[in-house]
């Protein structure tokens, strides 16, 4: 790309396409869809954390009034194992069938064990309470510590460790381990002038968004199918449901509806087998919606995390060494995020010496899933707060303790690749700089400094884009839009064919109208599919070059694309008006056809992503609660298509972060049930618990992408955890290593200080 | 839910008639005001009544009036309307924010503090503050009218005092006189849309000297229902709220509060956190002594 790019569109901020019908309700979302006919499903889940199924009778269920189906695991194929591609959360095809309903055993509580269809909810409910189960309960493993100790209960009986130098000889509830490292560690640390040591934990919480899970299935005569669901990736849902039921994947079509929320975790399945096999059985569409508790009980969530953290520093504040040993929880089945979180763990930073080792373990919780930089919060919460420490003891400015250890363009990040350009140095500096940090504190206030950081990645997009009669443009893409996305891809393709944001409509389309893409995730969207739009813009415009030239009689290289239309080439004499988009689609007859440009890729160079983030808090002394006074997220979009949506994703990053910093855990029992699975024992922090969240978007445009782009829905959640702790611990004067920062904690930690 | 039926009495006597009419039948009935709690619960599974008894129809239960020394505020009088009212907004001060403490504005359009003290939540924010400044309870029964002080209606958590055919009518508290204040703070990890893990509601009165004559000091949220805490009322009395007199009022109080842990915290952080909103709202009571008060 061009260094100074002269935008017309990129850069403005109109109203995104979907946002009247949000705010005034017409947005059809999962649960809004209806069939005639449609049945009710429900789904009966463990009330063990941890138990073998002995039996299970359902009968008198399906006897019951108005019921028409029951399935159980029974009924599902066996799925074999093997990698699920593409997808934010990892993990294998079968774990996912055994996720989705139990077989022999219930691994959590909450696990689904058998669904019913009847003609009413109510009827539905009331034949599960007649399902008869009979369970051996077994001991909960409820934390990191039970599942790896010498004689822990097996989750998985058959569960042998992958990753180790000797092939494991006996299972465990350890799935998988990570090592990575360079240098000479012991000489590193030999080197340090200070040394900070501390263990750092974080708790499971979820993703905490609005809508609950929801489809309708519908399993045709024909053995098609048909499934209507909220998901941020309709590709993602028909390969695993078609894996779950033995089917191919050409049988089912899926349809995403408008999407309340996913953060990562709408990126698999729960429901969608369920209501297609109940369909199936019944003859008859199927609806699932799940209630809020159910959301808690059996969705998400996020790892919990424990992080051994080690980092020796010169005098002046250089790192010369550096260890982490992370366990992350992975819930029933293996697949924790804790691969990305040892990549991430030290990635902003130039480190010599350094040995990180990871750990997937298993516990009796629902299966982790995705969430916002799946891996990288809980990983720069240690690594930031032990910065902030070393900048503490060493006596030097936390901002510019990050700016002499920064990785730069041409640096190779401690997880292989060289980097490109990038903006951490750019967000220090702006930090540094920002009103926020030069003004003085209010007394007792505390103020933290982090840096966050996520890949981004690129994978599959496909885009068509097609001119109207009257010159208008539809956009066909396969990504659910849930950041405004649609408001960015009409953006870049006005911006590539020189016509007004208003004039392009574009569609997220299902399975069988869009072509092949990846989940909406990994930060990837306006990058990706957005390249795709471009690239189909881009076919368009040669189409159009060519039949300009067609219909003057000239080659193609005598004419060129300016400001929406195609004009002779200065200098080439061809008496000729310039053709609009609207010219040319207008004589599509004469000219060859419809105007259909397309565009289907794998788009490699992903920009990283970086960001600063500052907070202030003021601690309660006598109560141990915290206020956050003021918080600022900046943050290198490399090139920002609509400002106000990059904005919205770094604040919004910044309000789960600090929900995540200071009141979100899931609270269990011994038993392993939770005790708080709804919103108002779970604590997302409400409007009047934040302050405004002040927003800085730095540029350092990505070479891999046309107009700069990378992406920046994931990195804004990375910071905070470590910005706020820096700043509570400051306010306290006791240094907070465990989340969350509720007013128990902080109170416990205000006594012993 | 289940399906029920549905009735919206517009007299006091049609109210009571179908009261009894109901015992008779052995109807599982469930009175209604705002709903707030109630609706929740049976969404919730929790409650499955036969027939909902609206009283909002009622002119008593709308009530909202000074007469004389006493202030009426109706049963099923919303939550935005009676912490509105004059005389609440400036004589309860405490009374008016407990009120305004419930959820939100939306909520506040419905919910009364005849529901927040039926529904005997140990959570419910306004039963302190009720409490602290004396208010009664008027109950309509089955051929009459009787009263209960607040601090008897509820019985335990989620019990109340009412008999089956009965109905809070109403709630009244003497009209404060000079030299008085209250004040009401509740603590929440949240600001907004939580519930309270220690409630203290007070009322304080000073005499011409300045000290304080007459101490009331209720906690919430410490024990299965809202208490008076006498012992940390009469650690005032008699003092100016000096210090030592705040440490000892808070003192007091942790020794009476018997909180539960659970999720939403430990019994010993919430005798710890019970001692220092005594603290906080004794101030707060004492500084509106002297700046607010009525006649
Ligand atoms: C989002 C939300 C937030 C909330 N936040 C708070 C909060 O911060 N603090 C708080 O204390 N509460 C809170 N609540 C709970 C609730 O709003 C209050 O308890 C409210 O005061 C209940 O009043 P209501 O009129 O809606 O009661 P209803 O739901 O109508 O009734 C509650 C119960 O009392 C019975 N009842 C009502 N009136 C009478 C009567 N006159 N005689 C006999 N029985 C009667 C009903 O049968 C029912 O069992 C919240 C509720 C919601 C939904």
């Amino acid at each position: 790309m061009s260094e100074a790019m002269d935008f017309k569109v990129i850069g403005t901020r109109p109203i995104r396409p979907d946002g009247v019908d949000k705010v005034t309700g017409r947005a059809s979302f999962g649960a809004d869809f209806s069939l005639p006919g449609m049945l009710e499903g429900a789904v009966l889940r463990s009330p063990h954390a941890h138990a073998r199924i002995k039996s299970i009778k359902t009968d008198a269920a399906l006897a019951a009034s108005g019921v028409k189906a029951v399935v159980t695991g029974a009924d599902f194929p066996q799925v074999a194992a093997g990698a699920i591609e593409g997808g934010e959360g990892g993990g294998d095809f079968a774990d996912l069938a055994g996720n989705v309903i139990a077989r022999g055993k219930v691994r959590y509580h909450g696990h689904a064990v058998a669904a019913v269809a009847a003609q009413s909810r109510a009827q539905a409910l009331a034949a599960l309470a007649l399902i008869e189960v009979e369970y051996e309960t077994l001991p909960a493993v409820l934390s990191l510590d039970a599942a790896l100790a010498e004689s822990a209960p097996l989750i998985d009986e058959g569960l042998m460790t992958s990753g180790l130098a000797e092939p494991a000889t006996a299972p465990s509830n350890l799935a998988s381990v990570i090592e990575m490292g360079n240098g000479d560690l012991d000489a590193g640390f030999a080197d340090a002038a200070l040394i900070v040591e501390r263990r750092y934990q974080t708790p499971t919480v979820h993703q905490g968004y609005i809508e609950p899970h929801a489809c309708v299935g519908r399993w045709g005569q024909d053995d098609q199918a048909m499934l209507w669901c909220c998901t941020q990736g309709a590709f993602d849902v028909r390969s695993m449901t078609a894996k779950v039921l033995g089917q191919p994947v050409g049988s089912l079509k899926v349809i995403p509806s408008e999407i309340g929320g996913g953060f990562g975790g709408k990126t698999t399945v729960y429901l969608e087998p369920l209501a297609l096999l109940l369909s199936k059985k019944s003859g008859r569409p199927v609806r699932m919606v799940m209630t809020r508790e159910e959301v808690f009980r059996a969705t998400g969530p996020a790892s919990a995390a424990t992080i051994d953290l080690r980092m020796g520093f010169s005098q002046d504040g250089k790192i010369t060494a550096a260890e982490a040993t992370m366990a992350y929880e992975a819930g029933a089945f293996p697949g924790s995020p804790v691969g990305p979180g040892t990549m991430c763990v030290f990635a902003p930073y130039r480190i010599a010496n350094f040995r990180i080792k990871g750990m997937d373990v298993l516990v009796n919780k629902p299966k982790a899933a995705a969430y916002r930089a799946p891996g990288a919060p809980q990983a720069l919460f240690a690594t930031e707060s032990a910065m902030d420490e070393a900048a503490d003891k060493l006596g030097i400015d936390p901002i510019e303790l990050r700016l002499r250890n920064a990785v730069e363009e041409g640096d190779s990040a401690i997880y292989g690749p060289k980097f490109g350009p990038i903006g951490l140095r750019a967000c220090l500096e702006a930090a540094a700089a920002h009103p926020h940090y030069t003004k003085a504190k209010d007394a007792g206030v505390g103020r933290g400094v982090a840096v966050g950081f996520w890949f981004n990645v690129g994978l599959q997009s496909s885009a068509e884009v097609h001119i109207n009669e009257d010159g208008t443009v539809t956009v066909i893409e396969g990504n659910p839009d849930i950041g405004g996305s649609r408001a960015s891809m009409a953006l870049m393709a006005a911006e590539t064919l020189g016509v007004p944001y208003e004039s392009v409509r574009v569609v997220v389309a299902d399975t069988e109208t869009a072509g092949f893409t990846n989940v909406t995730g990994g930060s990837r969207v306006t990058f990706a599919t957005g390249m795709a739009v471009v690239e189909a813009s881009k076919d368009i415009i040669a189409q159009c070059c060519s039949r300009a030239a067609s219909l003057w009689s000239t080659d193609e290289d005598m004419v060129e694309w300016r400001d929406g239309a195609v004009h002779p080439r200065p200098g080439v004499n061809v008496e000729a008006k310039p053709l609009s988009l609207k010219d040319l689609a207008g004589k599509a007859g004469r000219t060859g056809g419809p105007l259909l440009g397309k565009a289907s890729l794998n788009a490699r160079g992903a920009g990283p992503g970086f960001s600063v983030n500052l907070c202030d808090a003021l601690v309660d002394q006598e109560t141990g609660q915290v206020q956050v006074k003021a918080f600022t997220a900046i943050q290198d979009a490399g090139k920002a298509i609509h400002p106000s949506y990059v904005e919205g994703q770094l604040q919004g990053g910044a309000v789960q972060g600090i929900g995540w910093a200071l009141n979100e855990e899931y609270v269990y029992s011994p038993e392993g049930v939770m005790e708080n699975a709804g919103f108002l024992d779970y604590r997302i922090p409400v409007a009047s618990d934040l302050p405004m969240i002040d927003t800085q978007i730095i540029e350092v445009p990505n070479p891999g992408h046309p107009y700069g782009v990378r992406g920046v829905g994931e990195t804004p959640i990375v910071a905070p955890l470590a910005a706020v702790a820096n700043a509570v611990s400051a306010s306290a004067g006791v240094r907070m290593t465990e989340l969350p920062l509720s007013p128990p904690r902080v109170l416990e930690a205000l006594d012993q200080a | 839910m289940q399906g029920f039926a549905y009735e919206a009495p517009s007299s006091l006597d049609a109210l009571r008639a179908r009261l009894a009419a109901a015992q008779g039948a052995g109807e599982l009935t469930q009175v209604l005001a705002g709903g707030t709690d109630l609706l929740v619960q049976m969404k919730q599974g929790q409650r499955a009544p036969g027939l909902i008894l609206d009283i909002k129809r009622v002119g008593e239960t709308q009530a909202l009036t000074v007469d004389g020394d006493w202030l009426t505020i109706g049963a099923s009088v919303p939550a935005a309307k009676a912490k509105a009212f004059p005389l609440v907004a400036e004589a309860f001060p405490g009374l008016a924010h407990a009120i305004d403490l419930i959820g939100s504005s939306q909520i506040q359009g419905r919910a009364s503090l005849g529901g927040n003290l039926c529904n005997a939540s140990p959570a419910g924010d306004t039963i302190p503050a009720l409490i602290a400044n004396g208010f009664e309870a008027q109950i309509l029964t089955a051929d009459g009218l009787r009263t209960l002080p607040v601090e008897a209606f509820v019985t335990g958590v989620g019990k109340n005092a009412l008999a089956s055919g009965e109905v809070l009518l109403a709630l009244k508290a003497p009209v404060p006189g000079p030299r008085s204040g209250d004040a009401y703070q509740r603590f929440t990890p949240r600001t907004e849309m939580d519930i309270a893990v220690v409630g203290v509601g007070a009322r304080l009165t000073l005499d011409d000297a300045g000290v304080i004559a007459s101490a009331c000091i209720a906690l919430g949220a410490v024990a299965p229902q809202a208490f008076l805490a006498e012992a940390a009322g009469a650690a005032l009395v008699g003092t100016r709220g000096e210090p030592q007199a705040l440490e000892a009022a808070a003192a007091a109080a942790m020794a009476v509060a018997k909180p539960i842990s659970d999720k939403r915290g430990s019994a010993d952080f919430r005798r710890r956190i019970c001692g220092v909103l005594v603290k906080r709202v004794v101030a707060q009571a004492l500084e509106r002594c002297t700046t607010g008060g009525t006649k």
